[in-house]
C-alpha cells in the first residue's frame, strides 16, 4: 500500500504540469462548492435572522374563554353563532409557577412575559388603530431585538412611555418626546410619552405596533395579575418543534412552535437549501468527470510502465492502488487549495455582522462555508472517480501493454 | 543439474475461425537448472510467444508447463503473478524500465511490490547488483539520463533483484551496439556461472547464441534442434 503510494506520487509529481493543471480544476470545484455553501447558508440565515429571527421560536397563550351561550333548553332549536372576542380576557395566572421550569431547560435563551391586546392612538385629531405590546422593563429586546431597531430615544420602556414604529410616528406627524393618547380595546386611556421611535424595516410592526411596560399594559387592560402571552426565544430556533411538546408536558399550557405559524417560510428555506444541493452536486460532478477523464489519459499514457509492473510481480490489486491513490492525492490537493481559497476569498466579504437591520452587503456567511465536508466529499468524489481508469489498468494484458 | 521447468505439447492459437492462427503446435521443451540457453529460429516462428509462456505472462491454449515441480497450465491469475515475482525474471529488448524512477529504484521493484515498501536490505541488494553491472555512478541516476546499454544492465540487475531461478531475455541484446551487447552477455554468462540462474535468451545474433552453452532451434511452432 505504502509503495502503491510513492509510485502514484512519482507519477503525479513527473508530470507536474499536467498535475497542476489537475489540481487547480478540482480546487476551482471545490471553490465552488464552498462559495455556494457560505451563500446558501448565508442567505437562509439571513431570511431566518430578519423573520424568524425576531420570532418568539415558543409561544404560550392562554386559551381563549369561550363566551357563555344563553341557550333556554325550552324554547326549541335555536341558531347559535359564535365570536371569539377580540378582548385580551384569556391570560396566563401564576407564571411566576411556570416560568422557572421553563426557564431550566436547556436551550432556552430568554423569555418575555407579555400583555397584547389592540387600542386607539390619539394624537389630536388623528386616530390610529394599533396592536398593544405590554414588555417586562429590562426585557424589551428578548425576542425582537428593539435595541437595535430604535433610530430614536430609547428601547427601555418607564412608566408612562411608549415605543412607536417609524412609519406610524410618520403618518401622524409625531415626534420623540411627544405625549399620545393611547386606548385600549377595555376603554382604559392613558397620555403616554413617545421614548423611543425604531424601525424593523418591515411595514406592519413600523406601522401597527406600540410598545409599553408591562405595568401600562396592566391598566391599560384592567389585568392586574397574569399576562396574555409567554414568548420564548431559543439558542437554536430548530429545537423548538423538540421543545414545545416538552414545555406542553412540562406545565400542562399549550405550547406552540414558530414552525405551526411558518410553514410556507420553512417550505422556501427548504427550497432554497435543494437549489443549493443541487448545484454543489454539479459542482462535483464536474471534479468527478475531469478527474476521470485525466486518469483514464494517464492509464493510456502509462499503458507499456503497467505492462513491465504486472510482468514484474505486480498484482491487479496493485495496479488499482496506484491509481486510485493518485485519484485520491487528486482529490485532497484540490480539496485543500480549493478550500483555502474559498476561504481567503470569503474573508473580503462583509461578516455575518452585516446580516442585521440597516446594513447591507451579500449574505455570506463564512462559518458556513462546509470547507471540512468539500474536501472529504472531493476527495471521495476523485477516488470514486479513479476507480473506473484504475480497473481498465489492472485488466490491461501485460504482453499487449508492454507491446513485446 | 535438476529439471527446471519443461512444457509439454504446447499449443497456442490466436484469433479465432478464419482469422486464426497457430503460432505454437505442440512444442516439447525441458530446461534443467543453471543452463545458458539460446532460443534461436526467424521472425514469427513462435520465440517471443515461447517466452511468453514460460513467463507466465500467457496461458497456453493447450498442453502442460510445469516449473519447479508446479504445473502453472491453469494457474490462477494471481497465483501466477506471485509465481513470477517469486522465481522469473525478465529482460526486454527495449530495457523497459520505469522512466520516472531511478536505477535503484527500478532494481527494487520487484521486492518492494512483494513487500509493500523498499527494505533496507532489498536497497542495498539492488545497489550491489548495480555496482556488479558496473554502475556504481549511475545508482540514482533517473533511468531517462542512461545510455542504452546501461538501461540494458540496469534491466538485468532488476530481472535478478529476487534471486529467480529462471532469467527470461528477450532479444536483449538486439538494440545496442556491439561492445554494448558484449558487455551484456558478459554480465549474464558471469551471473550463470556464479550463481547458476538459468538463462533462456531469444536472440538473432549467431554471436550472442554462440556465447550460450545450449542452442535451442524453434521453426514452425516446434523445437526443430
Amino acid at each position: 500500500m505504502l509503495y502503491a503510494l510513492k509510485i502514484a506520487t512519482r507519477y503525479l509529481t513527473a508530470s507536474r504540469a499536467q498535475t497542476a493543471l489537475l489540481v487547480f480544476g478540482v480546487a476551482i470545484g471545490v471553490f465552488i462548492f464552498i462559495f455556494m455553501s457560505a451563500l446558501i447558508g448565508g442567505l437562509a440565515e439571513f431570511i431566518m435572522m430578519r423573520t424568524a429571527g425576531d420570532m418568539a421560536h415558543i409561544t404560550i397563550q392562554a386559551e381563549a374563554v369561550d363566551p357563555a351561550l344563553l341557550n333556554p333548553a325550552a324554547l326549541g332549536t335555536v341558531l347559535l353563532v359564535q365570536e371569539p372576542s377580540t378582548k385580551a380576557t384569556a391570560i396566563l395566572k401564576d407564571t411566576s409557577a411556570f416560568i422557572p421550569l421553563i426557564e431550566g431547560l436547556p436551550g432556552v435563551k430568554g423569555i418575555s412575559q407579555q400583555i397584547n391586546g389592540t387600542g386607539f392612538l390619539t394624537r389630536g385629531g388623528q386616530v390610529t388603530q394599533v396592536s398593544i405590546n405590554g414588555l417586562e422593563p429590562g426585557h424589551e429586546s428578548v425576542i425582537a431585538n428593539l435595541a437595535s431597531y430604535v433610530t430614536e430615544g430609547t428601547a427601555n420602556l418607564g412608566a408612562g412611555g411608549v415605543l412607536l414604529g417609524k412609519t406610524l410616528v410618520e403618518d401622524m406627524d409625531l415626534t420623540l418626546g411627544q405625549t399620545v393618547r393611547l386606548q385600549s380595546s377595555s376603554g382604559v386611556v392613558a397620555v403616554l410619552t413617545i421614548t423611543g421611535i425604531y424601525e424593523m424595516g418591515s411595514g406592519g410592526p413600523d406601522r401597527r405596533q406600540a410598545y409599553v411596560s408591562l405595568a401600562t399594559a396592566r391598566t391599560l387592560f384592567k389585568l392586574p395579575q397574569g399576562v396574555t402571552r409567554v414568548e420564548i426565544k431559543l439558542d437554536d430556533l430548530y429545537a423548538a418543534d423538540a421543545l414545545a411538546p416538552q414545555i406542553k408536558a412540562l406545565t400542562g399550557l399549550d405550547a406552540k412552535s414558530w414552525t405551526e405559524q411558518a410553514a410556507q417560510l420553512l417550505d422556501a428555506l427548504k427550497a432554497q437549501a435543494q437549489t443549493g444541493y443541487i448545484l454543489k452536486a454539479f459542482a462535483l460532478l464536474t471534479i468527478v468527470i475531469g478527474v476521470a477523464s485525466a486518469l483514464l489519459l494517464s492509464t493510456y499514457r502509462r499503458r507499456p510502465e503497467i505492462g513491465i509492473m504486472r510482468a514484474m510481480g505486480a498484482g491487479r490489486w496493485f495496479v488499482m492502488v496506484v491509481f486510485v491513490a493518485q485519484g485520491a492525492l487528486i482529490g485532497l490537493m484540490g480539496g485543500l487549495f480549493g478550500a483555502a481559497a474559498g476561504y481567503g476569498v470569503l474573508l473580503a466579504f462583509p461578516s455575518r455582522d452585516s446580516f442585521g437591520p440597516g446594513q447591507s452587503g451579500l449574505p455570506i456567511d463564512i462559518r458556513q462555508g462546509a470547507y471540512g465536508l468539500a474536501i472529504w466529499l472531493t476527495t471521495l468524489g476523485a477516488i470514486l472517480a479513479s476507480i473506473l481508469p484504475a480497473r481498465a489498468a489492472a485488466r490491461l494484458d501485460p504482453v499487449t501493454a508492454i507491446g513485446q | 543439474m535438476t529439471a527446471l521447468l519443461e512444457v509439454r505439447d504446447l499449443v497456442k492459437t490466436f484469433g479465432s475461425g478464419e482469422a486464426e492462427t497457430r503460432v505454437l503446435r505442440g512444442l516439447n521443451l525441458a530446461m534443467q537448472t543453471g543452463e545458458l540457453a539460446a532460443l534461436l529460429g526467424p521472425s514469427g516462428s513462435g520465440k517471443s510467444t515461447i517466452l511468453t509462456i514460460l513467463g507466465t505472462l500467457m496461458h497456453p491454449t493447450s498442453g502442460s508447463h510445469t516449473m519447479l515441480g508446479l504445473d502453472l497450465t491453469t494457474a490462477s491469475d494471481r497465483a501466477l503473478t506471485e509465481f513470477r515475482n517469486l522465481h522469473i525474471g525478465f529482460v526486454f529488448q527495449f530495457h523497459n524500465l520505469l522512466p520516472d524512477f531511478t536505477a535503484l529504484e527500478n532494481v527494487c521493484f520487484p521486492t518492494a511490490v512483494r513487500e509493500g515498501r523498499e527494505t533496507a536490505a532489498a536497497r542495498l541488494r539492488g545497489e550491489e547488483l548495480l555496482v556488479r553491472m558496473g554502475l556504481s555512478e549511475r545508482i540514482h541516476f533517473p533511468t531517462a539520463n542512461l545510455s542504452g546499454g546501461q538501461k540494458q544492465r540496469v534491466a538485468v540487475a532488476r530481472a535478478l533483484m529476487n534471486r529467480p531461478e529462471l532469467v527470461l531475455a528477450d532479444e536483449p541484446t538486439g538494440n545496442l551496439d556491439r561492445a554494448s551487447a558484449l558487455q551484456v552477455m558478459d554480465l549474464i554468462g558471469e551471473i550463470n556461472r556464479e550463481e547458476g540462474t538459468t538463462f533462456l535468451i531469444s536472440t538473432h545474433d549467431e554471436k550472442i547464441a554462440a556465447q550460450c552453452r545450449r542452442q535451442i532451434v524453434v521453426g514452425d511452432g516446434l523445437v526443430t534442434g
